[in-house]
């Protein structure tokens, strides 16, 4: 071989194996916290005896007619408008026809060709880089029933879901120009976050994972890097956990990858996540395009939606998640990590932005909330909501830490004190004698006492050992019952030590 | 149109119907004649008509969601052709 030519040109491995991108859609489905079914006036709720919660309506019964819930339809518009999407003026109930026994009518109440919302978006930012993931439909439909497999060849069917609100949310892909798709397994779990937090800010579901009011099941396909064709997509089942949705979404991703780099191809299919196995499987199911055969629903007349109903309820929304943690970025001078945090859940940003706005020192209070009150509630399991903590407590604490009342140690155990028995701050320290000792004789007592007890500390410090300042501030800490003021300690022992 | 009888089998199968090879022949003259009185109303105008997917004019019909009692359980199972306890029994199908 010349190796004059040949080396001088060496090909990277990189260009000869091809590069592919995923492609994920997101099919989410959740369950509506109303207080009465979809189309009848059974009671919605989790667990409970097996047909508890069934009438004529949702079990099918000939001669029984469905009436859509008011509420329902007010919730799902909510959850639309939340997401950006356009209201259909005039929207109908299909019937989505097919035979498993989850539903007893043989079809589902379904929306079809003019689903409530359309063209919507939810914001994601993942490695700092945000996007908005495009939504094509939000529609309405029921849920169905379960299906719990027994011994042998039979199931039992238990109707308490049957009729449950459901709404379907579905991302667009390829999304429209401006807008993006979900291309990562990091990001679809973002996704489902952010939509959960937007929907539990708007109070319409609790959407539980693990008990099924939130429902998700994305397909992935994965095509060469440039290639506008999608790849063969397989859709999955089985995910109950933001984890799982993470793992199986990159599992597939990965065995996909595998199976066209050894000149395999995907099968378009319905795959199950095993969580114990960490690994998806074939359902086996034949996968024929279900003909479902859609058709008018003509027990249920078509609703039209007013655009001052539609303003209304526009205006009737709740601060957002996402304009929440800008909001108390800009207006608190707060950290992205600590807004982030605090805008999780609806209840710790109320007691934020209630504590913040009555303090000088917004900082302090995102400290601690998302410190100690935050370490609290995980030690102690109690939910945000219960916890006898209100914005007056912090507050009154932070004023006693602020006008030298009590230092920052003691204020930890008087945080403890008023998360566990609900007592005001300037009470605690009443009671428990916490008060800081500022007086200059008293503290300079301990000083002095700590270094007649420490001649060969003192003796170190004094040929250069100079950390040891900390050693001499803990023991006259220890000495005052940690309430000597720490500054006055600092100039003490400065001064006596030389 | 005209619908095959292949296609009559199809939407039989879809309904879980079993059709013997008489009513197949019977069933698929029947369903063809029915096109053809669909396809003269689809010699009707009807540019200027707003589709139509409820007969009635009526707009709007919600209830109010208030939950009311439910069936005994007993009583919603009492027509199941197989029942255990409060459960329906059905045969166990793969998930679709």
């Amino acid at each position: 071989m010349n190796r004059d030519i040949y080396p001088l040109f060496p090909i990277p491995c990189s260009l000869t194996m091809i590069e592919y991108e995923p492609v994920i859609g997101m099919e989410v489905h959740v369950e509506l916290q109303t207080e009465s079914k979809m189309f009848c006036g059974c009671k919605v709720d989790f667990g409970g005896d097996p047909n508890t919660r069934c009438c004529p309506v949702c079990l099918g019964l000939p001669g029984s007619l469905p009436v859509v819930n008011g509420r329902a339809i007010e919730y799902m518009a909510k959850a639309a408008i939340a997401l950006d999407c356009s209201i259909t003026p005039q929207s109908i109930f299909h019937r989505k026809n097919y035979y498993y026994p989850d539903l007893p009518k043989n079809y589902q109440i379904s929306q079809y060709d003019n689903p409530l919302g359309v063209d919507g978006y939810v914001e994601i930012t993942v490695g700092g880089i945000t996007k908005k993931i495009a939504v094509r439909r939000v529609h309405m439909e029921e849920d169905t029933g379960k299906l719990i497999h027994v011994e042998g060849n039979f199931s039992h069917v238990d109707y308490n879901r049957s009729g449950v609100p459901l709404m379907e949310i579905v991302t667009m892909n390829p999304p429209p120009p401006g807008y993006d798709q979900i291309q990562s397994a990091d990001e679809a779990r973002e996704y489902l976050q952010r939509l959960r937090q937007i929907l539990l800010y708007l109070g319409v579901s609790d959407c539980k994972m693990e008990e099924g009011s939130m429902r998700c099941e994305p397909n992935i396909s994965i095509r060469p890097k440039g290639q506008e064709k999608f790849g063969t997509k397989t859709e999955i089942k089985n995910l109950n956990s933001f984890r799982s949705v993470y793992l199986g979404v990159e599992y597939e991703l990965k065995r996909q990858e595998k199976l066209l780099r050894e000149g395999g191809t995907v099968v378009q299919e319905t795959r199950r996540w095993d969580d114990s196995r960490g690994m998806t499987a074939s359902m086996r199911t034949k996968e024929v395009e279900q003909e479902y055969r859609y058709f008018p629903e003509p027990d249920l007349v078509p609703m039209r939606f007013e655009s001052d109903w539609i303003e209304n309820l526009r205006s009737s929304l709740p601060e957002l998640p996402m304009a929440k943690r800008d909001r108390f970025i800009s207006q608190y001078g707060i950290a992205e990590v600590d807004a982030e945090v605090l805008v999780d859940s609806l209840d710790l940003a109320n007691l934020f932005d209630n504590t913040a706005k009555h303090t000088k020192d917004p900082k302090a209070v995102a400290n601690w909330i998302t410190g100690e009150f935050l370490r609290l509630i995980n030690a102690t399991g109690t939910a945000i909501s219960d916890t006898k903590l209100t914005s007056k407590h912090i507050c009154g604490m932070i004023d006693i830490i602020e006008n030298g009342t009590i230092n920052r140690n003691i204020a930890k155990t008087v945080f403890e004190d008023m998360f566990n028995t609900g007592k005001q701050a300037d009470q605690i320290v009443e009671e428990k004698g916490l008060k800081q000792v500022t007086d200059t004789g008293a503290i300079e007592a301990a000083v002095d006492k700590v270094i007649a007890d420490c001649p060969n500390e003192v003796e170190r410090f004094k040929a250069g050992e100079e950390r040891l300042v900390g050693f001499f501030v803990g023991k006259v800490m220890k000495e005052t019952q940690g309430k000597a003021n720490p500054g006055v300690v600092n100039k003490l022992l400065k001064e006596k030590l030389g | 149109m005209r619908l095959t009888r292949q296609d009559i089998e199809g939407v039989a199968h879809l309904s879980r119907l079993e059709l013997s090879e008489e009513e197949m022949e019977k069933l698929t003259g029947h369903i063809n004649r029915l096109l053809e009185n669909f396809e003269e109303l689809q010699e009707l105008d009807t540019d200027d008509i707003e589709p139509t997917s409820h007969v009635i004019p009526v707009y709007n019909v919600f209830r109010e969601d208030k939950s009311r009692p439910s069936l005994p359980p007993e009583e919603v199972v009492a027509n199941g052709p197989q029942v255990d306890g409060a459960c329906f029994v059905v045969p166990r199908v793969v998930e679709t």
